[in-house]
């Protein structure tokens, strides 16, 4: 099998150093770049995020990013969300009373944590479903999580027809939240696998393994 | 409580090389950050903090290499701290692969640059770095702590509680506290600023300064560090990681263990 072919998007928001260094040792081949061509016809696409949502949704919109994401989801090619980069995918986020429309593919908000501190900084455990394919083997594991705002609920609950439903993994920081999201070739993370050691890496390695 | 307490170990860096003695066995080269990053983040380290020491800021380059080749072989969160006077600085760092960085001095000169960083690059990457010690006498601060300069040898004057909690507010995502009268001395964290800063902030806060023993570690979490970092202890190998997490793990603290350790 020949490594996948994995576009890390370069929107101007991101450790793209780390994130480009894990995909790699997770077993993939990666171009870091903002093409667009590229970007739609990739094995797999990383959409990584750091920062604030107006600032990442404004970056990523720059890019054509919401529309290369639909591009890629319509003809089933997988998309991977990390961080804000998951947040954006939601319908919309709420910081600081700035109300963002995001890329819609979820319905939902994501607004801030209830919680004693905040930010949610550090490594924490998640409840991952038992068919997921993320998390198989690393299900145990503690990942990194650096965040105060988060989809505290999930508003789609099932589909009727033939699609299987969504995946959703949670964590609890003050309350629970959604940690990741696996929704056929649309799939998410709240946490950082680039910065989750060992555990990230096999995660990334999982989602290369449903790349093709 | 699900958050693991993260066990931070901290590099001084100067011109690239680690100083401060590192005294680790098995290591080709104990001066190289980017191997001794590599050592603590198999020992099970949650985070890294490298603290640039480079007297001349024209020497800054070595420190964005290391930062780079640290970043492409440890999984791990990196804090870079040192020096950070703009946010251009800030900016070079991230880019390099830093995934927070550290503000300390330039901070107590111009505050608004904590708010500046943070509205450019997010709270969550911006760490106040507070350097404390006990005011005495006429000098007393309303905390009875205060903020200090050149690595605890001169005293602002501020309150460094307040400076803590006005920091938070103005856009830091983190604490480093740092007790200059702990530091060194190996007789424990100062529970007392660390419970003094915990009862104003709602960032997380680390814990330095003053780890002698893994008996240190525990109450400097029962006081309300959300992280515990050392520095000698671990280079010297007085003290591991895992006995680390193991003192804090029979404490009734949650931690992250690792395969093997």
């Amino acid at each position: 099998m020949t490594s996948p072919a994995v576009v890390l998007f370069d929107y101007g928001s991101g450790n793209l150093h780390s994130a480009r260094r894990a995909l790699e040792r997770a077993g993939a081949r990666v171009e870091v770049t903002s093409d667009r061509e590229r970007a739609v016809n990739a094995d797999g696409l990383v959409v990584p995020g750091v920062g604030a949502f107006a600032a990442c949704m404004a970056g990523l919109s720059g890019a054509e990013g919401p529309w290369i994401i639909d591009q890629r989801l319509s003809g089933g090619r997988p998309v991977l969300g990390i961080c804000v980069g998951m947040q954006v995918l939601f319908e919309r986020g709420v910081e600081h009373d700035v109300d963002t429309a995001g890329c819609d593919q979820w319905p939902g908000v994501v607004d801030k944590l209830t919680a004693a501190v905040l930010p949610h900084m550090g490594w924490n455990t998640v409840d991952a479903p038992k068919d997921s394919r993320l998390f198989q083997g690393i299900a145990d594991e503690r990942f990194y999580f650096v965040h105060s705002y988060a989809a505290r609920t999930w508003e789609l609950d099932s589909f009727s027809g033939p699609t299987q439903d969504p995946l959703i993994t949670w964590a609890t920081h003050g309350e629970p939240f959604v940690a990741a999201v696996e929704n056929g070739p649309l799939v998410a993370t709240q946490f950082h696998p680039e910065k989750s050691g060992e555990a990230g890496t096999a995660l990334l390695r999982n989602w290369l393994t449903m790349l093709g | 409580m699900t958050l693991s307490v993260r066990v931070i170990p901290c590099l001084d860096v100067d011109n690239g090389r680690v100083v401060k003695g590192v005294n680790f066995l098995n290591l080709t080269d104990a001066g190289d950050p980017v191997e001794l990053a590599r050592t603590y983040d198999a020992a099970g380290a949650d985070e890294l903090i490298f603290l640039d020491i480079t007297a001349s800021s024209s020497d800054r380059s070595t420190t964005y290499e290391i930062v780079s080749r640290t970043a492409e072989q440890v999984f791990i969160p990196l804090t870079v701290g040192g020096g950070v006077r703009t946010v251009d600085d800030v900016d070079r760092l991230l880019r390099a692969g830093a995934d927070k960085v550290g503000i300390n001095t330039a901070a107590i000169a111009r505050p608004e640059f904590l708010t500046e960083a943070a509205g450019r690059f997010g709270s969550q990457c911006i760490v106040l770095s507070v350097d404390a010690r006990r005011t005495q006498g006429e000098q007393n601060t309303a905390s009875g702590f205060e903020v200090t300069t050149h690595g605890g040898r001169v005293g602002t004057g501020i309150d460094a509680v307040q400076w803590a909690a006005r920091g938070a507010e103005l856009g830091a995502g983190e604490i480093l506290l740092n007790s200059m009268d702990a530091d060194g001395t190996k007789d424990g964290f100062d529970t007392e600023l660390i419970r003094l800063v915990r009862a104003v902030v709602s960032v997380p806060v680390i814990a330095s300064g003053g780890a002698g023993s893994v008996g240190d570690f525990p109450p400097a979490v029962h006081a309300g560090a959300d992280a515990v970092l050392a520095a000698s202890v671990f280079h010297f190998g007085e003290i591991t990681i895992p006995q680390v997490k193991g003192a804090l793990a029979q404490a009734g603290y949650p931690i992250r263990s690792i395969d093997g350790v």
